[in-house]
């Protein structure tokens, strides 16, 4: 199919539909408006689809539970406040090993913040960000192209470890146009999952609960979810380089920062500073034996991203003090251009003693 | 000789944990009677709140599937959603239906999602150890109205049926109680009538039903049964809030 020229909150609203998604339920925050509008014109007349824009963020995520419940691809999308109404039920959704995708088009924060792109929500989306122990599959596109393949493959995550993923992107991503491919056709018949709530036709009656009186029961269903996600960390665990083979400081940045960073890294490569990246594309599970990897030839880290420094946190715990770890970060929706990030690349490199 | 009475089918064969004198298991025993009457076991699925009857699925010989508290509207529409063809019903109490659920719930009746709700209320919160619920009586004294329910401080008994019946997508809702064998029959008697609704892709239903709960009101079985009479009736009356279904009673 020939390359497209769309919105990335569109692009997501396609894809979603190809890989076989039946239901979508979302409340109006901006910036990913275009999505939940994407979804009312394209979804909502489909064959055995449903759209529904709900009376709260707290009511589209318990809409997509009650879809998976009843074995449909189903999706919500929000932004930063919003996604923080809908942690309740995606607890649910882990603790019931039920798949659902949720994307965050994130937006500057604490509070009702700012709308402008920004990646604050880090910690909220790797760490659980509900009550309870458990992890959700946390994808960081960074282009238009990237949130319409990963969000086809959100859904087959999703199933095929029977938990909600999240796509953690950010208003800018959203927003801009860019050209975009989409790789598969709109399936003919809609994916049903095995084990779906659908009667008890021929079959015993089946129950979907997370409650039990018991500890020592819920203890083992802990553990359950977490062999699980060692499996995941095994598996799933995706993350990109650009230029790390020869490099002496290592830039770690993800989705929109990591674009910003590589115009910044090129621009210190054309004046001969030895500069590499990785980017993390799993913010969870995170490519922690990759960046131990890297510290066997870089001694230097610079984590840039557009807060106050939350995945620096992980970088520093992958590393075990085997490197030496920077920081900087724009909160708040504030966008930094390539050459602030040079600026500060190349400070760091001469205050190390690289050159 | 005939069998007059016996288990339900889609009744498991499990002993109630309910108090004694709680309402729960003879609500639980008539839906299950007239799902099996209604031939609906094989479509049904169910869903049960946090509270007492979050283990509503160890009785119903149904798909169930747990709601977060409050929310069970709108897990209801998802499930509706994705998979029409199912019975769709939510067992709700009045602190999850009338109080932290009720923007879920007045949502899903305006859409008229063709979904049946089961309304326990009893006046209380009953599993968290009686405290004041949204539907407590004036002067009703709980965990936390120790003094009674005081108007200036608590507000009023809210009269969620009466709400939504307002909203358009809301076609039948019916309140009764379960405090006498004649309660008993007009309650099932509008279990079916809700389930026959949603069958009929008719809209929203809701079944509100007084229901005892002599533990948390610190009365015996038969205390508790003259109180729905003598008190909780006269904020609450029974009989049909409303019946846009334009269809007469079975019997």
């Amino acid at each position: 199919m020939p390359k497209v020229l769309m919105t990335g909150n569109a692009a997501i609203g396609e894809a979603a539909i190809r890989a076989g998604c039946q239901c979508y339920f979302g409340y109006p925050i901006t910036p990913q408006n275009e999505l939940t509008e994407y979804m009312a014109a394209h979804l909502s007349r489909r064959k055995g689809c449903s759209f529904i824009q709900a009376e709260s963020e707290i009511a589209a995520i318990n809409m997509v539970y009650g879809a998976s419940v009843a074995g449909a691809r189903a999706m919500t999308s929000s932004s930063s406040p919003g996604i923080s109404l809908k942690q309740e039920g995606i607890s649910y959704l882990a603790a019931c090993e039920l798949p659902a995708v949720i994307v965050n088009m994130s937006r500057g924060g604490p509070g009702l913040g700012s709308i402008s792109a920004a990646q604050s929500d880090y910690f909220q989306a790797t760490r659980g960000g509900g009550h309870g122990d458990y992890r959700t599959i946390v994808l960081a596109p960074s282009s238009v192209q990237e949130l319409a393949d990963f969000t086809h493959s959100a859904f087959d995550l999703a199933d095929r470890y029977l938990i909600p993923v999240i796509i953690l992107g950010d208003g800018m991503l959203g927003q801009m146009m860019e050209p975009v491919e989409f790789k598969h056709e709109a399936p003919d018949e809609l994916p049903i999952r095995s084990r779906a709530l659908r009667g008890a036709k021929g079959r015993p009656s089946r129950i979907i609960k997370t409650f039990t009186s018991k500890p020592a029961e819920l203890e083992e269903i802990n553990w359950s979810l977490f062999r699980r996600y060692q499996l995941i960390k095994k598996q799933e665990t995706t993350y990109d380089t650009f230029m790390v083979e020869d490099a002496r400081l290592i830039v770690v940045a993800f989705g929109i920062a990591a674009r910003i960073a590589k115009g910044a890294i090129n621009t210190a490569r054309a004046n001969g500073l030895k500069v590499g990246m990785l980017r993390p594309i799993t913010l969870w599970p995170f490519p922690t034996e990759e960046v131990k990897e890297l510290a066997k030839n870089a001694k230097q880290y610079l984590v840039f991203e557009m807060n106050m420094g939350q995945m620096v946190e992980d970088v520093q715990l992958a590393l075990e003090g085997k490197g030496e770890v920077s920081f900087y970060g724009r909160p708040g929706g504030v966008i930094p251009t390539p050459s602030e990030v040079y600026k500060v690349i190349s400070r760091l490199y001469y205050q190390k003693g690289l050159k | 000789m005939e069998k007059v009475y016996t288990r339900p089918r889609s009744l498991k064969k499990v002993t109630f944990h309910y108090c004694p004198g709680c309402g729960h298991s003879i609500v639980h025993r008539i839906m299950c009677e007239v799902i099996d009457e209604m031939n609906l076991q094989e479509r049904a699925i169910g869903i049960p709140p946090p509270g007492c009857s979050v283990f509503a699925y160890h009785y119903f010989d149904v798909d169930m599937a747990e709601s977060a508290h409050g929310r069970g509207a709108a897990v209801a529409t998802g499930i509706k959603r994705a998979y029409p063809e199912a019975i769709v019903f939510t067992y709700q109490g009045d602190g999850d239906l009338a109080a932290i659920g009720t923007g879920e719930t007045i949502h899903a009746a305006n859409r008229g999602e063709r979904v049946t709700a089961i309304f326990i209320n009893n006046a209380v919160y009953g599993m968290t150890g009686g405290q004041m619920a949204p539907t407590t009586l004036l002067e009703q004294k709980t965990t936390t109205t120790p003094y009674g329910r005081d108007i200036k401080l608590e507000g009023y008994p809210i009269k969620i049926s009466e709400m939504l019946a307002l909203t358009k997508g809301a076609v039948y809702i019916e309140r009764t109680a379960v405090n006498s064998p004649a309660n008993i029959r007009k309650t099932k008697k509008a279990i079916h009538k809700a389930f026959q609704t949603q069958i009929d892709d008719l809209g929203f239903s809701l079944v509100e039903i007084l229901s005892p709960c002599p533990t948390n009101w610190r009365m015996t079985p038969l205390e508790a049964w003259q109180w729905i009479d003598k008190v909780m009736t006269k904020e609450y009356p029974l009989g049909v809030i409303k019946d846009v279904t334009g269809k007469e009673d079975a019997d």
